[in-house]
């Protein structure tokens, strides 16, 4: 009730800005998923931060890897299986699959 | 003075003739399209088997291991699909060749051991997906009628792909 009725003050412009304006983060971690199939790593989410999820999740007929160049995550991942990795810290990771060097991604990571 | 050009013509003619022959002769089946695919997965796995049987190189027996696991999960679905369409795989020249060439080099390396067999499996995984490649793209799936065949082979054309890359990181490690 109470925001009801700041919103409807607060007028149409600053609902606006309001919708631009991010949300605060609460202290749960989330949980993103990455999807693999036909020898491509999907999509790398955005907005990432130290605490989150990577989850990893072969589709394909292949076995992969989810390999980070960095050395911090190594995920073997056969047929229809699903791996996690912990963001630990802020920064740019990039990871390939060890079996199908074509296969890359980049997550980045911040605070 | 008048041979030579109706020669010629002749020559010219019989040339657009045998080429359009050739052409529709190329023009090559869904059961032979299978054949093919089914057959270049056959002879990696082979010489797969026998790099694994040879070589004491790490990096060499882990690619040979990916080379049996990625063609055999794809000709196990190479498999399902003709069963599900029901189409029968059909023995063809270019299955023949492929298998004849594969024959040959198996029997070079089988002569080799150590460092010079790890050399050659390496370099020839390289031409061999090469070639496979080009068979796929340039013929294999543009004739492919069925879509499920297709894309089937696109993912085959992208899994070769992936491995001639490794190939080459391979043989640049053995250097
Ligand atoms: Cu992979």
């Amino acid at each position: 009730m109470a925001v009801r009725s700041l919103m409807v003050a607060s007028g149409a412009l600053s609902l606006g800005l309001l919708a631009f304006m991010p949300l605060p983060r609460g202290a749960e971690p989330q949980v993103y998923v990455i999807e693999i199939d036909k020898l491509a790593f999907g999509p790398a989410p955005a907005g990432l931060h130290v605490n989150d999820i990577v989850e990893w999740r072969n589709s394909d007929i292949f076995r992969h890897t989810a390999t980070a160049s960095d050395g911090s995550f190594d995920i073997d991942l056969p047929p229809s299986a699903k791996g996690q990795t912990v963001l630990r810290q802020p920064g740019v990771i990039d990871y390939a699959c060890r079996f199908h060097p074509g296969m890359k991604g980049r997550l980045e990571v911040v605070p | 003075m008048f041979r030579k050009p109706s020669f010629l013509l002749a020559v010219t003619m019989s040339l657009a003739a045998s080429s359009a022959m050739a052409q529709m002769a190329a023009k090559t089946t869904d059961p032979q399209i299978a054949h093919i695919a089914y057959t270049a997965g056959q002879i990696d796995i082979a010489a797969a088997e026998l790099a694994l049987k040879t070589s004491q190189n790490k990096a060499v027996k882990d690619f040979a291991e990916e080379m049996v696991r990625d063609h055999t999960a794809v000709n196990k679905q190479a498999l399902a699909l003709v069963e599900k369409l029901k189409v029968k795989p059909e023995d063809n020249d270019t299955s023949k060749s492929l298998t004849a060439a594969a024959a040959k080099k198996h029997e070079e390396l089988s002569k080799l051991s150590g460092a010079a067999f790890d050399k050659a499996y390496a370099q020839n995984e390289v031409a061999y997906h090469q070639t496979v490649n080009g068979a796929l793209a340039t013929v294999l799936i543009p004739d492919a009628q069925n879509g499920e065949l297709k894309s089937l082979l696109e993912t085959g054309l992208k899994l070769f792909k992936e491995h001639q890359q490794h190939a080459e990181h391979l043989v640049g490690q053995l250097k």
